[in-house]
């Protein structure tokens, strides 16, 4: 094998060549031409938004390009499909896994094949187990996938593709839904499979992860190729300064709360999906005004049906105490539905996780979106456009909404635009309590900081802000206290002055139910093996 | 080892999703789609029955306006059919998808004929008149809000229970027709108060449909109102664009969707009674004459709009009375209009496709 390695390092894995692909008039990939080596990891860096995915998409069959040329080892080939692909030994595990959930990971990893030896649910489970030793994955091939952790699931997406023969392995953010420790292992796997000749490409926006991890880093910004630097010569601020252009401080300005008062009791929620599995238990916490709550915790740890029950969008069990500053009552908003809430008088602003399915309308332009909030408003019954469109202007021009003009349908904004539109529509309605979940997902570095400074701004207005984050350190530089939430417990509070991030991704993980207690022990396993 | 593709090429064209097109391209695709869709049934015609094509053609537009009589009558069924989608269009617009309308039509139909029928000689005519109309009103919308309230109460299929509701209304007139057939037993209404009038819509001067025609330009204005700059139409789009954005901001959606199916089937009651007492005079099973099915067609091809309706129905009844008059003109199987119709609207409906993506072809080798 090592020999191959050799022979072929001249010749790259894959080369390509002035790739350019268009969505309608936005340049997603601008004449992009990069190339991998055999045993060779390169990082594809790039802000959200830079065309990274688009661009490792059409190596995996899934776009055709409209310009541009691809080579596999030194021949130019055409990949129409991800069958193609495949036939090419390229394989990509996607973010979002593709998974059957009740199949076993063995019936998962063979699904679609057809295997000349034929159909053999024993042999594949051997040959998985072989591919597992091989690299140092740790899997159960017969579990079923719902029984899975997140990890788990990426583990069997991996080895579909590696089943498959994939020489070249693309891993578009495969960091983004692991927990510090599984990160670690993940490199591990993947520095392995590098050392054993394959090519592999990795897609992320994390610098950390780019320098302890590559070979070669290729750095997008805004679908233009900006060029290619060997890890080992580079650093953190060179990167930065590639992807967004000019050098971004990430310092983020956080101020001390002044006279913070408790805003929101939640006492003791439970609360139960629809299959009846417990979402939240026994959930407590304070949020006061003029500080900012941080909610750490892997995705799917709680974190939306929590802040739904406060919106009273969930049914749960226990108290959410709202003390109005106003009259100076106490009402308690559980299993009121929004409405009430309002008219309760309490002004609580809500920026979901689901922006376009739940905070906003896709197909209804920025004045009728605005006017969600307030078109009640008003007597008569007909609508009133004439405010909510000044608003609209005032929001497009203060938070500087790239939008040809106030009756554009949100849908067809960028994702930093639309988040500005939500975000700004929830701090017009000038709230006490701010709930915003995951509000950066997927903006770019300045969006982001036009959500950070917002954010802050309620904050010294007396606003008691909660921010469900995903970016730790983020909330270590934005938030006043955190909460990690692990499989729907709180795991514990800390200060975010003095906290440390591989303390908060411990406690992320500390409470995790049984079937996370197994992973656990086998993660000890793989470290005794290792 | 990878295997090669049999053979390594781009393929000829692939698709692309466009940007916002320009409002005259998109009329541009549509009106080439139209004139392609006439040339294409042209050719079919030829090659099935040997004729002219325009002169199939020129029937079609005499069977729709060769006479003063077919203009009204085509005005007729374009305002009957465009009534009938205008109802349905609040339900669709909030994506609830009621294919219930024939049967609301029929049942607020039925509901004006058994007023005419046992009220007819007990009531001056203008009570009269009222209690048809609220009689209708009260049929069409209890049928929809049937399954309107067991959606939004306990989410069952409303596509399913408003079809099923159609098979109820059309054996209800079925079991009346009988009941009340002249004479007994022969399966017939027949003309219901032919020498009383009573219950009979008004007629203005001498021209039968008028009234008809105007409360349902009327009713088509009301709704593109009520669509556009009421609260309540408002809640129904964000209801119908994301459920879960309603429920987010507080819109009541289990009151927004009964109230929406009361005006959408309270519409279609009116379109019934149109239809019983102000066209036929009398009921049967094909009072609707699967105009609820037709409306749905209209009413997304309108994109919901209740302006956009009036072409829309004007092209679905145009095509309708152009093509049963070559049917006959030419001695044609019936079914021969309904060929020309199909390839027409497929042709219309299709064209949609290329407003919303772009096809892009190979480039030449020499780009390379």
């Amino acid at each position: 094998m090592s020999k191959a390695v050799k022979q072929k390092d001249a010749v790259p894995a894959i080369r390509l060549q002035n790739i350019t692909k268009r969505f309608g008039s936005v340049v997603a990939n601008d004449n992009v031409s990069l190339s991998v080596q055999h045993g060779q990891i390169l990082s594809i860096l790039g802000e959200n938004g830079s065309g990274k995915t688009t661009l490792m998409n059409m190596i995996a069959g899934i776009y055709y390009p409209d310009h541009g040329q691809i080579f596999v080892d030194g021949k130019e080939v055409v990949i129409r499909s991800p069958k193609d692909a495949f036939q090419y030994g390229i394989g990509m595990i996607h973010q979002h896994f593709k998974l059957v959930d009740v199949f076993s990971a063995t019936e998962n990893i063979v699904l679609g094949l057809d295997e000349k030896e034929g159909f053999s649910l024993k042999r594949s489970a051997k040959r998985i187990m072989q591919i597992s030793l091989q690299y140092g994955f740790d899997l159960d091939p017969d579990k079923k996938i719902y029984e899975m952790s997140v990890s788990e699931k990426q583990t069997v997406e991996i080895l579909k593709v590696l089943y498959r023969g994939a020489d070249i392995l693309i891993l578009d953010e495969p960091t983004a839904v692991l927990t510090p420790q599984e990160t670690e292992k993940l490199f591990a796997v993947l520095r392995r499979m590098r050392d054993s000749g394959k090519a592999i490409i990795i897609i992320t926006h994390k610098l950390h992860e780019v320098l302890s991890l590559s070979d070669q880093v290729a750095v997008l910004c805004k679908g233009r190729y900006i060029g290619t630097v060997n890890t080992a010569e580079t650093n953190e601020s060179e990167l930065t300064e590639m992807m967004v252009g000019k050098k971004v401080s990430l310092n983020i300005a956080r101020s001390e709360p002044k006279d913070p008062v408790d805003r929101l009791v939640v006492e003791g929620i439970t609360c139960r999906n629809r299959e009846g599995a417990e979402m939240l238990h026994d959930v407590s916490f304070t949020a006061r005004s003029g500080e900012i709550l941080g909610i750490a915790g892997i995705a799917g740890s709680g974190q939306r049906e929590l802040l739904e029950a406060i919106a009273g969008l969930q049914h749960v069990d226990g108290r959410i105490l709202y003390h109005n500053p106003k009259t100076g009552q106490t009402d308690d908003l559980r299993d009121k539905t929004p409405l009430q809430i309002r008219e309760l008088g309490v002004r609580l602003s809500f920026v979901p996780e689901d922006r376009l399915g739940m905070g906003l309308v896709g197909n209804m332009d920025i004045v009728d979106n605005i006017m969600l909030r307030s078109y009640r408003k008003g007597k008569g019954m007909f609508l009133e456009r004439k405010n909510p469109k000044s608003l609209a202007e005032k929001i497009i021009h203060d938070l500087e909404v790239v939008t040809p003009s106030a009756n554009t349908p949100v849908r067809r904004l960028s994702g930093g635009n639309v988040q500005k539109v939500l975000v700004g529509r929830e701090i017009a309605a000038s709230p006490t309590v701010l709930m915003a979940a995951y509000p950066v997902r997927g903006l770019d570095i300045n969006a982001s900081f036009t959500i950070y400074n917002l954010l802050n701004q309620q904050k010294e207005n007396g606003v008691a802000v909660i921010f469900v984050g995903e970016d730790l350190d983020v909330l270590l530089e934005l938030c006043d206290r955190i909460m990690v939430i692990s499989s729907g417990k709180i795991a514990g509070t800390v200060d975010a002055r003095t906290a440390t991030k591989e303390e908060i991704g411990l406690m992320m993980t500390k409470n995790s139910a049984d079937h996370d207690r197994a992973q656990e022990g086998g993660a000890e396993h793989a470290a005794e093996t290792a | 080892m990878p295997q090669k593709p049999h053979k390594a090429k781009e393929p000829l064209f692939h698709i692309a999703k466009r940007d916002a097109i320009v409002w005259w391209k998109a009329w541009g695709i549509r009106i080439a789609a139209i004139l392609i869709a006439l040339v294409f049934s042209g050719v079919v015609s030829y090659l099935l029955t040997g004729e002219n094509p325009l002169r199939i053609y020129a029937k079609m537009l005499e069977g729709a306006f060769g006479t003063q009589r077919r203009v009204w009558g085509l005005l007729q069924n374009l305002a009957m059919l465009l009534c009938v989608s205008v109802a349905v269009t609040p339900a669709f617009k909030m994506r609830f998808w009621n294919i219930g309308a024939e049967g609301q039509v029929l049942v607020g139909g039925l509901a004006s004929a058994a007023c005419m029928i046992l009220l007819g000689d007990k009531l001056p005519n203008a009570v009269l008149l009222i209690v048809i109309l609220a009689a209708s009103i009260l049929a069409g919308a209890v049928w929809a809000v049937i399954p309107a309230v067991f959606r939004a109460k306990w989410m069952t299929n409303e596509t399913l229970f408003t079809l099923m509701m159609n098979y109820i209304a059309i054996q209800l007139v079925s079991f009346f027709v009988y009941k009340w057939s002249v004479p007994k037993g022969s399966g017939q209404v027949g003309v219901i108060n032919r020498a009383t009038h009573a219950g009979w819509l008004p007629v203005i001067g001498r021209y039968d449909y008028l009234l008809n025609i105007l409360i349902v330009a009327a009713i088509t204005f009301i709704m593109y109102v009520y669509l556009k700059y009421s609260k309540q139409g408002y809640e129904i789009a964000v209801v119908g664009e994301s459920e879960n954005t309603a429920r987010y901001i507080g819109i009541p959606v289990q009151k927004v969707i009964i109230r929406t199916m009361l005006i959408s089937g309270a519409i279609c009651g009116i379109a019934g009674m149109l239809l019983v007492s102000g066209t036929d005079h009398t009921i049967s099973r094909d009072t609707a004459a699967g105009r609820g099915f037709t409306a749905i067609m209209v009413s997304w091809l309108a994109k919901f709009n209740p302006i956009f309706m009036v072409l829309t129905s004007f092209l679905i009844a145009f095509l309708e009375k152009g093509a049963t008059e070559i049917s006959t003109a030419f001695g044609l199987n019936e079914s021969f209009s309904d060929i020309i119709t199909g390839i027409i609207i497929f042709f219309i409906i299709g064209c949609e496709f290329f407003i919303q993506y772009t096809v892009k072809f190979r480039e030449k080798e020499a780009a390379k």
